[in-house]
Parts: C-alpha cells; sequence; structure tokens
C-alpha cells in the first residue's frame, strides 16, 4: 500500500506558542488506504499538528500538499470541503439536533434553498446503515450513548467525500465492543481508500490497527515506522526518550521489608471506620514512609476510602489514632491540621487555574495553609517550584508559562506539585496516573517512591495494579464497598493474586495483618 | 459485531420531550380561555381573540425577533428601545413632510443596522450580548428624546388609513392590517427556522457553538444575522406600535424588551438555547395577552396584577425546562 504517492504531506512544520514550542520542524506523511498512528507522550505535539493541519491554527513555518498542491486551511470548515475531515476527541456536534441533521448539517440537500428533510433523513439512514448502525435518525443526538455519538460524528466525516479522516483519540470514551466496531468501520474506509490518521494512547489498539507509526517527542519528529517492524517495547522508549529500565529501578526499590516499618507507632491508624451507604467498617493502619495500595474496581468503594481518611466525608464510628494518640478526623480542615493531603480523583476540573502560571498554581495550596497575610518570599517560591518543576520534569520548564498553555499530563503534575509543596505526613493519591501517558507516569511512581523514602506515607489509589504492586509496601482490596483484604507486597504477591481477591473476596486470614 | 447493543437509544420517551414546554403553554393557554369563558359571557365572542392580536401585534413581531436570538443562546435588551426609535423617527419624519413610502424605508433601515452593529460587536470582539445590546437600548431610548421630548402625533393618510383598516367577516368580526402583517412575519420566520440553513445554524449554534464552529458552520455569519433580524423586527414592530397609536413617543415601550423575553420563554424556548419554536412564542404572546384581557374584564383588579400573574408563570416555566431536563448537553 506504499507505493502510491502519498495524499498529504506535512514538511518542516513549526509552531510556537507564547513560552512554548510546540511544534519543531515535524515531517508527516500518509498514504491513501492506510491506518497512520501518531503517537507521542502528553504535550509531544500530536493535537498541534493536528490543529496546524486542520487550519485551526497557523503555522509559523512548514508546508502543507494535499495531493502534491499546497494547501493552507483557514479552518476546519475549508479542510473539510479540500476532503480533510476531523473527528475530535470530544465528540463536537449539537446534541440538541437530530442524528439525521448532525451528520448533514452544513450541506443538507435543497430545492430552492429549502432543506429537504425527507431525503436528509433517507441519506442519513444509507450512510448509518454502511457503518451497521440503525438508529433512529430523527431522534436527538443527546438522546444516544457518547459512543453511538462518536459513531455518527464519523458518518458525518466519512460523507464529505472524505479522503483524509483524522480521528482525535476516538476510543477513548468507548468499551471494547464500541472500539471493535470502530475498528471495523476504520478497516471499511481504509479499504476504500481514505487515508485515516489515527491518534491514541492505547499501545494495543495501535498494534492492531495501524500500518504505519509517526513519534512524536517534545515538538519534534522522532521517526516513521512500520507498525510491523517497531515492536511495542521500542515505540514506548521513543515514545518516552529513555530506556525503561527506570520503571524496573522503582520496582527493586518498594519490595522492602514491611517488618521494618511497621516497627514504630503508626502515623495513621483507623478502627472501624465506615459510612452507611458508602464503605463497610475498616480498619487500616499506615506508617511513616508506607505506600500503601489501594486496589479495587472503579466503584469498590476506593476514593470512599480515601474521602473517609480525609475527612471529606464523616465516619458513623470507629476510633483514629495520629501517633498513638487518639485523635479525629471529622472535617478536612482537621485532616489537614494532622498532615494529610487528598489529591483527589477529578483534580482537573477542581484545581487547575488556567490563567495562573505554573508557579501561582504550584504556591496556591501553601499559601492558602499560610493564610493570605504572610506571602511567600519570591525567593523561597522560586526555589520550591524550581524543585517539583525538576522532580516532575515539567514542560515546559518554565514556571511563568499560563499554565492553560501545557498539555493535560503536565497540568497534572502541577496540582501534585500543588499538594507535595504543601509537605504533607500521609498524601492521599486518587488515581494520580489515569489519563496520563507513560513517561509522566513513570516520573509519578518514581516520585512516589522518593516521598516513601523520605518519610511521607502514602495512600496509593489505582485501578492499574502493576502500578499497585510496583510502589506499595501493603495492598488493601476492595470489593463491593468492602476492605475485603491487606496484603503485604512479598514475592507471592503478583496481580493475579491480587485479581483472585477482588473477584472472589477470598484471603480473609490476611485481613488484620 | 454488537449491532445489537449499539442500536439501543438511552430513552424511549424523548419524543414527546422537545414539545412538552409548548404544549404546557398551549394547556395553560386552554385553561386560562376556558376560565374567562365561564367567568364572563362576552369573552366567548371570537373578537375577544382577535382583540388580544390586535393590542399585541407588535409584541409579537418583535418576540419572534428575539427568538432567534434566544435560540443562538444570546439575548437583545434593545427591541423596546428601538420599538420606540423606530416609531419616533417615522412620527418626525412624517412631521417634517416626508412621503410616507420614503419614511416607511427609513424606519425600516434603522433597527436592522443597530442590529448588525451591535451583532459585529458582539461577534468580533467576544462581548457579552447583554452587555452590547444594553449599550444599544440606552443608545436608542437616548435617540428617542433626543429627536423630541414629547410625543409626536401621525396624521399622515397611509398611517391613519393602516391605523383605521378593518378586514373582516360578515357577522363584525375584524382584525387590523397590523395582525396580518404579524402573521406574514410569523410565518416566514417558522419557514426560516425550520427549511433553511440560516435557520438550522441558528439551532446548532444554540446547542454547542464550539461544535458548531468546528463541524464548519457559519457560526459568526448567523449569529450577526440573528442580531440583525432581531433589529428588523423591532422595526416592524415599532411601525405597527405607529399604526396603533398614531404617535411617536419617546417613553413608550419601556420595558417591553423584558415583557417579550418573558413571552419568548412562556412560549418554551430555551433561554440557554438550542431549542424553541416560533408556534410557542406565538403563543406565548397569546398567554400575555389573555392575562391582560382576563384582568380588564375582571375590572376590579389593578394592572399590575399582569405582571405578578407573568413573573409566577416565568417562574414556572423556567422551572419546567429544568425539570423535564434539557439534558442534551
Amino acid at each position: 500500500m506504499t507505493d502510491s504517492r502519498p495524499v498529504l504531506t506535512m514538511t518542516g512544520i513549526s509552531k510556537s506558542f507564547p513560552g512554548v514550542r510546540a511544534l519543531h520542524d515535524v515531517n508527516f506523511r500518509l498514504f491513501p488506504g492506510e491506518v497512520h498512528a501518531l503517537m507521542g507522550e502528553n504535550g509531544a505535539g500530536k493535537s498541534t499538528l493536528i490543529k496546524v493541519l486542520t487550519g485551526v491554527y497557523d503555522t509559523d513555518e512548514g508546508a502543507i500538499t494535499l495531493h502534491d498542491e499546497p494547501v493552507s486551511f483557514s479552518g476546519p470548515m475549508q479542510a473539510t470541503a479540500a476532503g480533510v475531515s476531523t473527528v475530535f476527541q470530544e465528540v463536537n456536534l449539537c446534541t440538541n439536533l437530530s442524528v439525521a441533521e448532525n451528520i448533514f448539517i452544513g450541506r443538507e440537500p435543497r430545492l430552492f434553498g429549502a432543506v429537504r428533510w425527507g431525503e436528509v433523513r433517507r441519506r442519513a439512514r444509507a450512510l448509518l446503515a454502511r457503518l451497521d448502525l440503525d438508529l433512529d435518525v430523527s431522534a436527538p443526538l443527546g438522546s444516544y450513548s457518547l459512543a453511538i455519538q462518536q459513531m455518527v460524528a464519523i458518518a458525518r466525516a466519512i460523507d464529505i467525500k472524505a479522503r483524509v479522516l483524522i480521528l482525535d483519540e476516538p476510543t477513548s470514551s468507548l468499551d471494547a465492543d464500541e472500539v471493535a466496531q470502530l475498528f471495523r468501520i476504520m478497516r471499511q474506509l481504509r479499504d476504500e481508500g481514505i487515508a485515516i490518521l489515527f491518534v491514541t494512547h492505547f499501545l494495543d489498539q495501535v498494534y492492531e490497527i495501524a500500518d504505519r507509526i509517526t513519534v512524536l517527542r517534545n515538538g519534534g519528529l522522532v521517526g516513521e515506522y512500520l507498525t510491523t517492524e517497531l515492536p511495542q517495547l521500542s515505540l514506548v522508549e521513543k515514545m518516552i526518550g529513555k530506556e525503561l529500565d527506570v520503571l524496573e529501578g522503582i520496582e527493586e526499590h518498594s519490595r522492602r521489608d514491611l517488618a521494618t516499618l511497621e516497627e514504630g507507632t503508626p502515623l495513621v491508624a483507623v478502627s472501624n471506620f465506615g459510612r452507611a451507604g458508602a464503605v463497610e467498617p475498616f480498619s487500616l493502619t499506615i506508617h511513616a514512609g508506607e505506600v500503601v495500595g489501594l486496589a479495587g474496581l472503579l466503584g469498590s468503594g476506593r476514593t470512599e476510602v480515601a474521602r473517609l481518611l480525609f475527612g471529606a466525608d464523616r465516619s458513623d464510628g470507629g476510633q483514629v489514632a495520629v501517633d498513638g494518640t487518639a485523635s479525629s478526623l471529622r472535617t478536612p480542615a482537621q485532616a489537614i491540621d494532622h498532615g494529610v493531603g487528598f489529591c483527589s480523583e477529578n483534580r482537573r476540573a477542581e484545581g487547575i487555574v488556567a490563567d495562573l502560571s505554573v508557579r501561582e498554581n504550584m504556591i496556591l495550596a501553601m499559601q492558602a495553609a499560610r493564610g493570605w497575610l504572610r506571602p511567600i518570599p519570591r525567593r523561597r517560591q522560586d526555589e520550591l517550584v524550581d524543585k517539583y518543576v525538576k522532580a516532575l520534569n515539567i514542560r515546559p520548564a518554565d514556571p511563568e508559562v499560563p499554565v492553560r498553555n501545557l498539555s493535560g499530563g503536565n497540568q497534572q503534575k502541577v496540582l501534585l506539585a500543588r499538594w507535595l509543596i504543601t509537605e504533607p505526613r500521609l498524601l492521599i493519591l486518587d488515581e494520580p496516573t489515569r489519563g496520563i501517558d507513560i513517561g509522566a507516569k513513570t516520573e509519578i511512581q518514581k516520585l512516589v517512591t522518593q516521598l516513601s523514602d523520605g518519610g511521607m506515607a502514602v495512600l496509593f489509589i489505582s485501578a492499574e495494579l502493576e502500578e499497585v504492586l510496583r510502589l506499595s509496601h501493603k495492598v488493601a482490596v476492595m470489593r463491593d464497598r468492602q476492605m475485603v483484604a491487606q496484603l503485604a507486597n512479598d514475592e507471592s504477591l503478583d496481580a493475579d493474586r491480587i485479581m483472585q481477591t477482588i473477584a472472589s473476596g477470598s484471603h480473609r486470614e490476611e485481613a488484620d495483618r | 459485531m454488537t449491532t445489537g447493543t449499539l442500536t439501543a437509544g438511552r430513552n424511549r420517551f424523548r419524543l414527546p420531550r422537545k414539545q412538552i414546554p409548548v404544549l404546557a403553554t398551549l394547556a395553560l393557554l386552554l385553561v386560562m380561555y376556558g376560565i374567562g369563558v365561564s367567568q364572563y359571557t362576552a369573552f366567548s365572542n371570537v373578537q375577544v381573540i382577535f382583540n388580544v392580536f390586535i393590542d399585541n401585534g407588535f409584541l409579537l413581531v418583535v418576540a419572534v425577533g428575539m427568538t432567534f436570538v434566544i435560540l443562538t443562546g444570546g439575548i437583545d435588551l434593545s427591541v423596546g428601545s428601538v420599538v420606540a426609535m423606530t416609531a419616533m423617527v417615522s412620527a418626525a419624519l412624517l412631521q417634517d413632510g416626508m412621503p410616507a413610502a420614503l419614511v416607511l424605508v427609513i424606519a425600516l433601515l434603522i433597527g436592522p443596522t443597530l442590529g448588525l452593529l451591535m451583532g459585529c460587536v458582539i461577534h468580533f470582539f467576544e462581548i457579552q450580548p447583554f452587555i452590547v445590546t444594553l449599550a444599544g437600548m440606552f443608545f436608542a431610548r437616548g435617540m428617542c428624546t433626543f429627536i423630541s421630548g414629547a410625543s409626536i402625533p401621525i396624521t399622515d393618510g397611509f398611517w391613519t388609513a393602516m391605523s383605521q383598516e378593518r378586514i373582516g367577516n360578515p357577522r363584525g368580526n375584524f382584525v387590523s392590517i397590523s395582525v396580518l402583517i404579524a402573521f406574514v412575519v410569523v410565518a416566514i420566520a417558522a419557514y426560516v427556522l425550520a427549511y433553511t440553513r440560516l435557520g438550522r445554524n441558528v439551532y446548532a449554534i444554540g446547542g454547542n457553538p464550539q461544535s458548531a464552529l468546528l463541524m464548519g458552520l457559519p457560526v459568526g455569519r448567523t449569529r450577526i444575522a440573528v442580531y440583525t433580524i432581531s433589529g428588523l423586527c423591532s422595526a416592524i414592530g415599532g411601525i405597527l406600535l405607529s399604526f396603533y397609536t398614531l404617535s411617536g413617543a419617546p417613553l413608550i415601550a419601556v420595558g417591553m424588551e423584558l415583557d417579550v423575553i418573558a413571552a419568548v420563554v412562556i412560549g418554551g424556548t430555551v433561554l440557554t438555547g438550542g431549542a424553541g419554536y416560533v408556534f410557542g412564542t406565538v403563543l406565548g404572546v397569546l398567554v400575555l395577552g389573555v392575562i391582560q384581557t382576563l384582568i380588564t374584564f375582571d375590572g376590579s383588579l389593578n394592572s399590575w396584577w399582569t405582571k405578578i400573574v407573568i413573573g409566577g408563570l416565568l417562574f414556572a416555566f423556567i422551572l419546567l425546562q429544568r425539570l423535564i431536563g434539557i439534558r442534551y448537553k
């Protein structure tokens, strides 16, 4: 399929935003009838490249050709008209309009200026039938699930006689069946000769569907590879730009002797903590320097445990001891006084102040803790911010850039830094690595290890068992809003055993370790 | 493949959902009319309904323009002042002896021009419609008093003819020319919203302006167009008002924009945009008109009761919109 000429080429593309060089001298080409995956970490420049291609952004330098003709689109509308259609990550359709109208709006069949609704519906049905979708085309789009809306977006995109179809993380909100459906459609379109540019974070999906891979890193081009010639491991290495043994190092590190840690007085010990309707009473001790992993399925009560420990929800009963003395954790203020920090699951919605700089975002929590009448000296701010920008490898490493100009993963690191700066004694991390790429993930994991070495206790909540295993000294397993087991992370513990515990709720004998 | 799971819609009772606000308004209207007929024998005369249209024809036209604006998620506070300014300008020019046809053309140009300007400011400078049209409102109202501090009577032959023309049936029921003009405006607007790209773009922008842009729709042009349309409707409304009162007065139609917004919302158009019908707006205007008529028939109630009832209804309808969950977003 590579013998033909590329349908689309981008040469020497550069693009900068204030304080950020988003793309630097990137080349990209796309052949008809291929699925071409664009890979890279958060902030590597994938989204920017797509926006430059579709004319959302102007290029600073570089040229784009479509069918050997130089093109420069003024916006998605013009790009679409030229046969370059994009389906964005968030479904960009109007949920208040009908399915049929969403497919055809802007190019409805008309008679003397009047939209021919019958024809619109008929064509919509035909088009959806081609994608094996049987929907009520006059129903409002909003009455269908996100997955369906995504398919409708694709239907809209391919109807415009598309020659290039750009799918920007189309699978992030789909389940396995829906992904399979999407891939079937993608293969069908590919076989019809459409060139598909596919962006995703899921490596398995890339190997399932893509013919060719282009890797970006830090706004620069790493290379273009045939999928068959690029093993998954090398792909990851190319994406993060370093060898993977960093991860190995962490693992060695964390399998430490739990016994030495547990000799002292526990930092926090709760017994019979629970809340009706949220989580059954549980007992848990956390020592200084200990990482306690909390594993379990979504909705198994992990977040509820965290909220109880932070005082965000009040326990129905039970006792708390902090440093061995009876105490209480009934409000977040009390928890913070005891040195508990809580980085909640949806921190992006809760925490980020997009217009403030990285520095300002980072010192927010510390400043709040000190009270607004005692400003942190600028020199101290710079020290702290520098330290965490380095420790978390926040890119760009310029503390004065507005946070809005950072990629999603880097924004999340900034928020993590905000809590770390307050130097909590117990840090509760609820899904700190969800939705971020493998490089950032590694950095956050490394940081957790360093923090616990420095004596901080961490409650680490994650849906990824490997991650929990890699970091934790002890793993508490949640199942159906019950803490069913607490397992020491020794040689005998692996993901399978945790999975069995989640599935069966066994290993009760170890529950009171 | 699992086509079965993919065909499943999330709710099965969506069909009436979009129409519920309009149906509720219709039901309300029927109930009010029923109360009127059962309480007052004269109420059953068809002329009562015709009079509601005669008294509110100009309001209806302006409300149609407002429907376009609110459907995009915007608001136009300038309409009352533009109505007054159009009437003022017409009266002043006629007083100076300008021919009626020329006056009509000039009067009909002022409103859309101001609307166009406001639309451009809203779009190009990305300023909230609320504050831009508030400025437009003050400007137009100021122009009224600038033209004349006092009311100017209209004695022009065309105007008086339009004012007195009765279109009726042999039984003596009649409507004015204004009502016919209003109906024509309603019909055109309903057609534009349902069958033209402009109309569909209005709904798309109201649904999700970001998506509309990414779908390649002319968001800016449409947004400017709706304020221009609203300005044109206000201008027509101003002419109709001057037919009705045969004068231009600097303080007429003060606060009318609020009545208009109330009528549109009671008519089922969602304030955040994207859902609503011109037909609903007709019902909304009728509801306001029938309330007034009921209070007039009663005779003992202060006319401020109209406002109190409208206030109550407005609350009820906003809550209704919430409750039936316009959760398409």
